[in-house]
This record gives structure tokens, C-alpha cells and sequence, in this order.
């Protein structure tokens, strides 16, 4: 177990944003969390990071465990003047060939010597990603990174994704709106509105009746029909039943 | 050699270009301006405080600054917007230490000199503040050069690395207190802000990095300083505010510089990109 979240609760101001909110993640799991607008999802990953406190519950850690946390977006004031180099050692200084290997990694080679103001916010967020992963971190939280990709875009990043799970064997936490991909590309989903509607493995969920009345979907819809299809198997994952909340 | 008045004030002034330079960045990635500023101000209740209480100017100073800096820190956030509760405070502070300086019964005081500095009037001890409060700062800042960058670009990615966005700006907020109590004398309470702001403000337009935009504002920092004292020297003008004209006019000069070079430049590129 990497990471726990025991009964959390989250409040912004008088509002409750997250209510009991149970739930594990292990190494090497990709777990992504789906959900309507406003149902949480950036809250539930800002509270895992730690920028917003559980107003009950707590989140369990490894001890030593490391984050990469690639935010929603990232606003760059423009008095702030940061090359692509310059921030992705931000904190700790990196060799330069393992900047270079992490941004080919991450799919930008090439980009070092930009200004993060000039980058293109697909670019950005591959940015963010290279940096998240250049410490090689235990845990990877990524809040909706493929927005402002396009289909083949987000496609590619789902693979390279895979990639760098399966060479740092860390787990991922992913915040979500492209249901189809994240069907097939996740080990576990959770499926968030307030409070953990339902979560296992994506075959389950998008069958549970709590999913589709949440996203609208009629019955024999066939809109998640690519979950399906996987190439390869990644290894050992564990599966815990599809359990009800809320 | 440090007896030359003129080698003293020098001293002074590239002391505290020096660091005011790293920090003057961080007030402008933060948007921080009005905050030297009401450091600043509170700055003139550390005088009066001070002068009652006959202790050494620096010392007063420092208190009030502190405890502006830690006050508003904690504050913030807390259902006052920033720039109003800076507003209360900086100017509250400020009109009570001018009102307590005038009740000081026979001590004549020179405003001015604490409103616009003395720097001509800096003994080998204020020498000694002044590089002392300008070491301590740069070891600070240096110390927590990368978290405090990563603070000032994103909280939560500081967060996800482990560091605490508001002990770093407890850091940034105390480095400030001490900047401006050591540079009180040199430039004075009314014009610390320009110090920080100015010489930063100039660099950015010829910065890559954040280390390049520190280096360079302390680079226009002190020769601003050089060159303000000498002008005052030669003018008889009042020197802090001379300093200040000198860097402002650099902003001024390099910025026009900046874009008439930008725009020669790019026809130029354009015609490459052709042939």
C-alpha cells in the first residue's frame, strides 16, 4: 500500500466538497477518478498532495513517499522568467542526461532552453509531466492531463503513461474526463461525485447502475465498448470487488 | 580608507543593492509590491520606538518590521483581503509614528532623514549592520533559493515536494524585515520600495532564468547606487532620492533599448526566414 484515504472528508469554506471518502492504492496501479463537474476530483488530488486539509478522516502514507503532482493547470506570471531546464529541476538539480532521457521520456526532447511562457499548453503539459517525473517518485497524481490534447494526442499519452508506470513501478492517480481511454487504460476506477459513488475494476463500474446514471448513459448505449481492448497484461493487479458507497 | 565619508556611503549602498536585488525579484514574481512598502512604513513606529526608548535605530526597526512581517503573514487569508489589511496596518503604523516622534520632548529629529535617508551620514558601525543584515539575507535566500521558487511558482507542486509554501514565505517576509531595517539609513522609509522594486523590474525584460534576473538587478542595483551617490556628490542633491532617479532612469533607458532592438531585430529575422 502507497497511499490511504480513511473516511476523508473536505470542506472549501461552509461547503463540503468530499465526504467519506475510503479508498488504497498499491505500487504499480494506475487508478483514475472520473466524475461530473464539480464533484471534487482536483480536490480529492489537492488533498492527497497535502495544499487542502481533511476536515475529517486523514490520508494514510507510505513512510518516504515521494509525489510527482502534475496540477489542472499552471499559471506563469509573466514577471517570472523560467526556461523549460530551469523548472523541471525545480526542486533538485538533475544530471542533463537525465533531463534529456525524461523529456524524450515524456515526449518534449528538444524543448529545454524555452520559456515556459512560450509553450503551447499541450507542450506545457508534457512539461509538467517530465518534471514530475524526473525524481522518479512513488506516486504520480495527474489531474487532467491529456485536456487540450487531441484524440491521438491523448492516445499517445495514455501509452506513454503505461511506459513510465512500468519503468518507475509507481502508482498513478488520474483525474479524467476521456471515459473511453480511461476504461482502457485503468487498472481501478473511482468514480466520484461528492463521495465515492462506486469504484473497481473500469468492466464493473462502467456496468454499475450508479455510473451510468451519473454520466447519463442509456442502457445498450455500446459508448464503452473500447475498454476491452488490452495488448498486453501489466503484471500482478490487484482487484478488489466493486464496492457501493454513498 | 573607510574613513573617507564618500567610501563609507559607497559601502552602504552597494551593501544593500546587493540584497535588496534577489528579494526585490521575489516581490515582483509575488506581486508583492505594496508589501515592501508596508514594511516600510510601519518602519517609522520602529524610529519613534527607538528614540523614546533610546535604543540603537536599527534595533527598533527590526522589532516593528518583524513584527509587520509575521503579523501580516498570519493575517492574510483570513477574511481581509491582503492589500486592505496592508493598508491598515502600513498606514495605522506609520501615523503613529510620526505622531509619537512629535511628542518627543526635546530631542530635534530630522525627519527627513529617516523619511529619505542619510546615506552621506553612515559611521563605520551602520557600516557594519548594513553588511551584516545584507549577509544574513543573502545566505537566507540562497538557503531556500529553490523552494522559494518553486513556492512562488506553484504552491501545491511545492507541496507535493515536500516543502511548506508558508514557511518560505515566512523566510522571504523576515529577509524582507531585515532588508529594510538595514536600509533605512541609506535610502529611507519612502524609498525602500523603489530599491526593490526598481532594479528587478529592469532585468526581467533581459533575464532567462531567475537566477539570471537576480544577478542582474543586483548588477543595476549597485551601480545605480555608485553612480546616484556620485551624481548627488557632484550636484549637492539629495542622495537617496538621486539613487532612486538614477535606477528608474535605467528602467527607462533599457526597456527603450530592449524593444527598439526587438524591433530592428525582427524585419531582420523575417528576411532570413525568406531568402
Amino acid at each position: 500500500m502507497l497511499i490511504q484515504a480513511c473516511n476523508l472528508s473536505v470542506r472549501a469554506g461552509k461547503t463540503q466538497v468530499l465526504s467519506n471518502i475510503d479508498f488504497k492504492v498499491n505500487r504499480g496501479e494506475i487508478v483514475t477518478v472520473i466524475g461530473p463537474n464539480g464533484a471534487g476530483k482536483s480536490t480529492l488530488l489537492k488533498a492527497l498532495v497535502g495544499s487542502l486539509p481533511p476536515s475529517e478522516g486523514r490520508i494514510i502514507c507510505d513512510p518516504g513517499l515521494s509525489i510527482g503532482y502534475v496540477p489542472q493547470r499552471l499559471y506563469i506570471d509573466e514577471t517570472l522568467p523560467m526556461t523549460v531546464r530551469r523548472f523541471i529541476q525545480l526542486p533538485n538539480r538533475a544530471k542533463l542526461a537525465d533531463i534529456r532521457a525524461t523529456m524524450a521520456n515524456a515526449g518534449v526532447p528538444g524543448l529545454l532552453d524555452q520559456q515556459l511562457m512560450s509553450l503551447s499548453g499541450g507542450q506545457l503539459q508534457r512539461v509538467l509531466l517530465a518534471r514530475a517525473i524526473l525524481d522518479k517518485p512513488d506516486l504520480l497524481l495527474l489531474d487532467e492531463p491529456t485536456q487540450g490534447l487531441d484524440r491521438p494526442g491523448t492516445a499517445d499519452f495514455y501509452r506513454q503513461l503505461d511506459r513510465i508506470r512500468q519503468q518507475l513501478n509507481c502508482a498513478i492517480i488520474m483525474v479524467s474526463h476521456d471515459l473511453q481511454v480511461v476504461m482502457g487504460q485503468s487498472d481501478r476506477v473511482i468514480c466520484l461525485n461528492g463521495h465515492i459513488c462506486c469504484q473497481g475494476k473500469p468492466e464493473a463500474v462502467s456496468n454499475s447502475e450508479e455510473y451510468r446514471a451519473l454520466f447519463g448513459f442509456e442502457e445498450d448505449e455500446g459508448t464503452l465498448a473500447l475498454y476491452s481492448h488490452r495488448g498486453h497484461n501489466h503484471g500482478p493487479r490487484p482487484v478488489p470487488e466493486l464496492s457501493h458507497a454513498g | 580608507m573607510l574613513d573617507d565619508f564618500l567610501v563609507r556611503a559607497t559601502l552602504a549602498g552597494v551593501g544593500v543593492a546587493l540584497a535588496a536585488a534577489p528579494l526585490g525579484c521575489f516581490v515582483v514574481w509575488r506581486r508583492m509590491a505594496y508589501f515592501g512598502d508596508a514594511i516600510a512604513h510601519a518602519a517609522m513606529l520602529g524610529v519613534a520606538l527607538s528614540l523614546t526608548l533610546s535604543t540603537s535605530i536599527f534595533a527598533g526597526v527590526l522589532t516593528i518590521s518583524l513584527l509587520m512581517a509575521v503579523t501580516v503573514s498570519t493575517l492574510s487569508g483570513r477574511g481581509y483581503a491582503m492589500d486592505t489589511l496592508l493598508g491598515v496596518m502600513a498606514h495605522a503604523a506609520l501615523a503613529v509614528g510620526l505622531v509619537s516622534v512629535s511628542f518627543l520632548s526635546g530631542v530635534r529629529i530630522d525627519l527627513m532623514a529617516y523619511l529619505f535617508g542619510d546615506i552621506l551620514a553612515v559611521g563605520k558601525t551602520d557600516l557594519m549592520i548594513i553588511w551584516g543584515g545584507a549577509t544574513l539575507v543573502l545566505i537566507m535566500v540562497g538557503w531556500r533559493w529553490s523552494a522559494l521558487l518553486l513556492s512562488t511558482l506553484n504552491p501545491d507542486l511545492a507541496l507535493a515536494s515536500g516543502i511548506s509554501p508558508r514557511r518560505e514565505q515566512l523566510v522571504l517576509t523576515i529577509a524582507l524585515a531585515i532588508v529594510v531595517a538595514v536600509a533605512i539609513k541609506v535610502v529611507g522609509v519612502l524609498l525602500i520600495a523603489a530599491m526593490l522594486i526598481i532594479p528587478a523590474a529592469t532585468a526581467r525584460k533581459f533575464s532567462q532564468t531567475p537566477e539570471a534576473m537576480a544577478l542582474m538587478s543586483a548588477l543595476i542595483g549597485a551601480s545605480g547606487s555608485v553612480a546616484g551617490l556620485s551624481f548627488s556628490y557632484h550636484f549637492d542633491s539629495p542622495t537617496g532620492p538621486t539613487i532612486v532617479c538614477v535606477v528608474a532612469f535605467m528602467f527607462v533607458a533599457l526597456n527603450t533599448v530592449h524593444s527598439v532592438v526587438r524591433r530592428t531585430d525582427n524585419p531582420r529575422k523575417s528576411d532570413q526566414n525568406l531568402a
